[in-house]
């Protein structure tokens, strides 16, 4: 029957199996080169072997993602593809949108990609110098140049992350940059990934950045949503750093409260190279944030902090991995979380020390303060150390706002609610504090204190 | 200014202020003075609004308010001072910050315009010579990194900034060298007036070198067992505090 034909190619939103939407949205992407398909595919038959991964997975443990196993995301339409399909402008980004989530520095560059598509139109990154070549991902692969074909799936391994699987299944879009050697970016690059915020799409974003020898850079990565919908944010970053290479990378994820996001940064660091990274997550209904660096070379540092500020009944995870190659590198971490309501928030810290990196100096904190006696986090410092002669230490905390700072402040005439408000920011500042960006740090420090003064009165 | 009557007070079950009757007039010093664990610091506490103190009985009055239905953050809009034993370390909070809002929560809390941080310097600067500190200081952390002598001048210069009607120094001498014990005599004397008055409560004489008291009370068990002049104190640093343990309280207040 006709009718029935027709019912069976529509793309049922509750189909009981969601892996059978990615597999008909897999096959249903445009054409690509060979070496991009064969990724792809590599990617797709990796994702469905593994499968969503259970809390019997020790790395997902705290945090079911069965709410996003269980639901169907379709391919997110972009804005060009709604006009053309639908006619309609419903789903158009404006620049206006964006003005609040741009830090108000208009001298940043800043690459907008709506639902993980590139817009050259939202974007603007005039003047970065002949060094440095930005474009979007899919403009880099349609030229033909073999350079995204080199570095792409090279750093994050798909092999053993679904998310990362499933990502590498869809790659089309995303920044890609790259920084010859001693090129030096004045301003921060700013990736925003928007979300329209269409219902139950999913995009999956692939940045690629290239820093070549003592090459510096400033990069924003941030997610951001203008409408309070649920969809599935699907990202994935690779970040390769030479010889004496510097880059500072904020990951700002400020997605919707309906919204499901993971995201996973992953890094290789050469010789002497520095990663200095920042993740700041707030929003999200259910969020993981992964952060990977392996220290692949003699005297390469990395820092690796973070801020979580949870409410409501969202789920917020951060995993972060330390992979000790090479000896004498440094790597310090402070991860500190703010849970309120009945929020879950959850910290992974894995540090690798392998048996070839001496002289390592490992130094990793985790601080928690919780707001209400319904809020729980999760905490679990994963030290394994292979090389004998090293320092390393970790440390992890929770508690509640201390009864006798609060007295101290009330004596002083500081009401109750300033007060909370007073301690809960100051036992976040020190890692904001801890950011060089200073546009990034004062919008932070804006964006927390009004959190806080806004729970405290509710 | 201050009425306490009968006052019964202490932590869960265990009570630790067994009656406590006394009455401090605008103007005067008071000096508490006393053993370990004779109840000195609680009753400072009481008087300051710490919740974690439960009043059993008894009542204060100050200035014709029930001082005890009020929250510590309204007592201090009221203009009652606590100069803290062992300050509070407060990461993440500049001196600053925390004392201009303080000062603000007060000046709003009694009619007043807030004032803004370049007034606030102002206001602040011969306030911090008083007790010999440097402005630097103002940038740092409440309390954080601070030496005990510093942490007790802090209290004092946040007293001289936020000008109580009542200050209540809780054993502010101790830990002090003599130095920093001139320093901080100098502030608290620099801040009596005829409309202000001031309870010191302490352990030892010294302090009362530098700070004159009109009146010194002795606690034990949670009871004043003996009041008078301030020869009294010298007395208690001639004989020690064993002599006054046995005496039943009931030699009252001062007046």
């Amino acid at each position: 029957m006709v009718l029935g034909k027709e019912g069976a190619n529509q793309v049922n939103p509750r189909s009981p199996n969601p892996i059978n939407t990615y597999r008909a949205d897999f096959q249903r992407q445009p054409e690509a080169p060979e070496w991009l398909q064969s990724l792809r595919a590599r990617g797709m038959a990796r994702f469905e072997s593994l499968g969503f991964p259970t809390t019997k997975n020790e790395d997902w443990h705290f945090t079911s993602v069965a709410r996003i196993a269980e639901q169907s995301f379709h391919a997110a339409m972009t804005s060009k593809a709604g006009v053309s399909s639908e006619g309609s402008t419903a789903g158009m980004v404006a620049r206006a949108d964006l003005g609040r989530f741009t830090f108000a520095q208009p001298a940043w560059h800043t690459l907008v990609f709506v639902n993980g598509e590139f817009s050259e139109d939202l974007s603007s990154y005039a003047g970065l110098g002949e060094k440095v070549r930005v474009s979007s991902l899919a403009n880099a692969i349609r030229s033909g140049t073999a350079r995204p074909e080199r570095h792409l799936g090279k750093i994050a391994a798909f092999e053993s992350h679904a998310f990362t699987a499933l990502n590498t299944a869809f790659i089309r879009d995303g920044a890609f940059i790259e920084l010859e050697a001693d090129a030096v970016v004045e301003q921060p690059i700013h990736m925003l990934f928007v979300s329209e915020g269409a219902g139950e799409a999913v995009s999956h974003p692939r940045n690629l950045i290239i820093a070549e020898r003592n090459s510096r850079a400033s990069i924003i990565e941030s997610y951001i949503c203008i409408r309070d919908n649920c969809y599935f944010t699907n990202a994935v970053t690779e970040i390769s750093l030479g010889e004496g290479a510097r880059v500072d990378h904020y990951k700002i994820q400020r997605e919707s409260e309906k919204s499901y996001h993971v995201g996973t940064t992953q890094i290789r660091q050469a010789r002497d190279s520095q990663l200095h990274s920042f993740s700041f997550a707030v929003g999200g209904s259910l969020a993981r944030t992964n952060i990977y660096t392996s220290l692949d070379g003699d005297a390469a540092t990395c820092t690796l902090n973070g801020l979580y500020l949870t409410d409501g009944k969202q789920h917020i995870d951060n995993q972060t991995s330390i992979e000790h190659i090479a000896p004498n590198c440094p790597s310090h971490e402070l991860y500190k979380g703010v849970l309120d309501g009945h929020s879950h928030g959850v910290f992974n810290g894995k540090v690798y020390v392998h048996p070839e990196a001496q002289k390592t100096d490992g130094k990793q904190s985790n601080n928690n303060l919780l707001l209400s006696p319904t809020a729980r986090v999760d905490t679990k410092p994963q030290l394994e150390i292979f090389a004998d002669d090293v320092k390393c230490t970790h440390g992890a905390t929770v508690g509640r706002l201390d009864e006798m700072a609060m007295f101290y402040l009330n004596s002083r005439g500081i009401g109750r609610e300033s007060a909370r408000t007073l301690l809960t920011y100051a036992f976040a500042a020190d890692v904001i504090e801890t950011i060089e960006l200073e546009p990034m740090k004062a919008e932070l420090e804006r964006m927390v204190l009004a959190r806080f003064a806004s729970t405290a009165a509710a | 200014m201050l009425e306490i009557n009968d006052l019964h007070a202490g932590i869960g079950d265990r009570e630790i202020l067994r009656g406590i009757t006394l009455r401090v007039n605008a103007g005067e010093v008071h000096a508490v003075m006393g053993p370990n664990g004779s109840g000195k610091s609680t009753l400072a506490q009481v008087l300051a609004g710490n919740p974690s103190y439960q009043v059993t009985k008894g009542s204060v009055s100050y200035n014709g308010q029930n001082l005890l239905e009020l929250d510590a953050e309204v007592r201090a809009q009221n203009g009652i001072f606590l100069a803290f034993q062992y300050p509070i370390e407060i990461p993440g909070v500049s001196n600053a910050y925390f004392l201009r809002s303080a000062y603000n929560e007060i000046r709003k809390a009694n009619g007043m315009e807030e004032i803004d941080p370049l007034e606030f310097l102002d206001l602040v600067e011969e306030k911090l010579k008083l007790v010999d500190m440097d402005q630097a200081m103002l940038s740092r952390s409440v309390n954080q990194g601070f030496s005990g002598g510093e942490k007790k001048r802090n209290e004092i210069f946040q007293m001289a900034v936020l000008a109580p009607r009542l200050a209540i120094l809780d054993e502010t001498d101790s830990g002090l060298d003599i130095d920093a014990l001139r320093i901080v005599a100098q502030g608290v004397n620099t801040l009596r007036s005829p409309e202000n008055a001031t309870i010191v409560v302490t352990h030892y004489q010294r302090l009362l070198n530098y700070i004159i008291p009109d009146f010194v009370h002795v606690l034990a068990n949670g009871r004043i067992v003996k009041s008078g002049g301030k020869e009294l104190a010298l007395e208690l640093e001639e004989k020690g505090y064993d002599w006054l343990q046995n005496i039943e309280a009931g030699a009252g207040a001062a007046a």
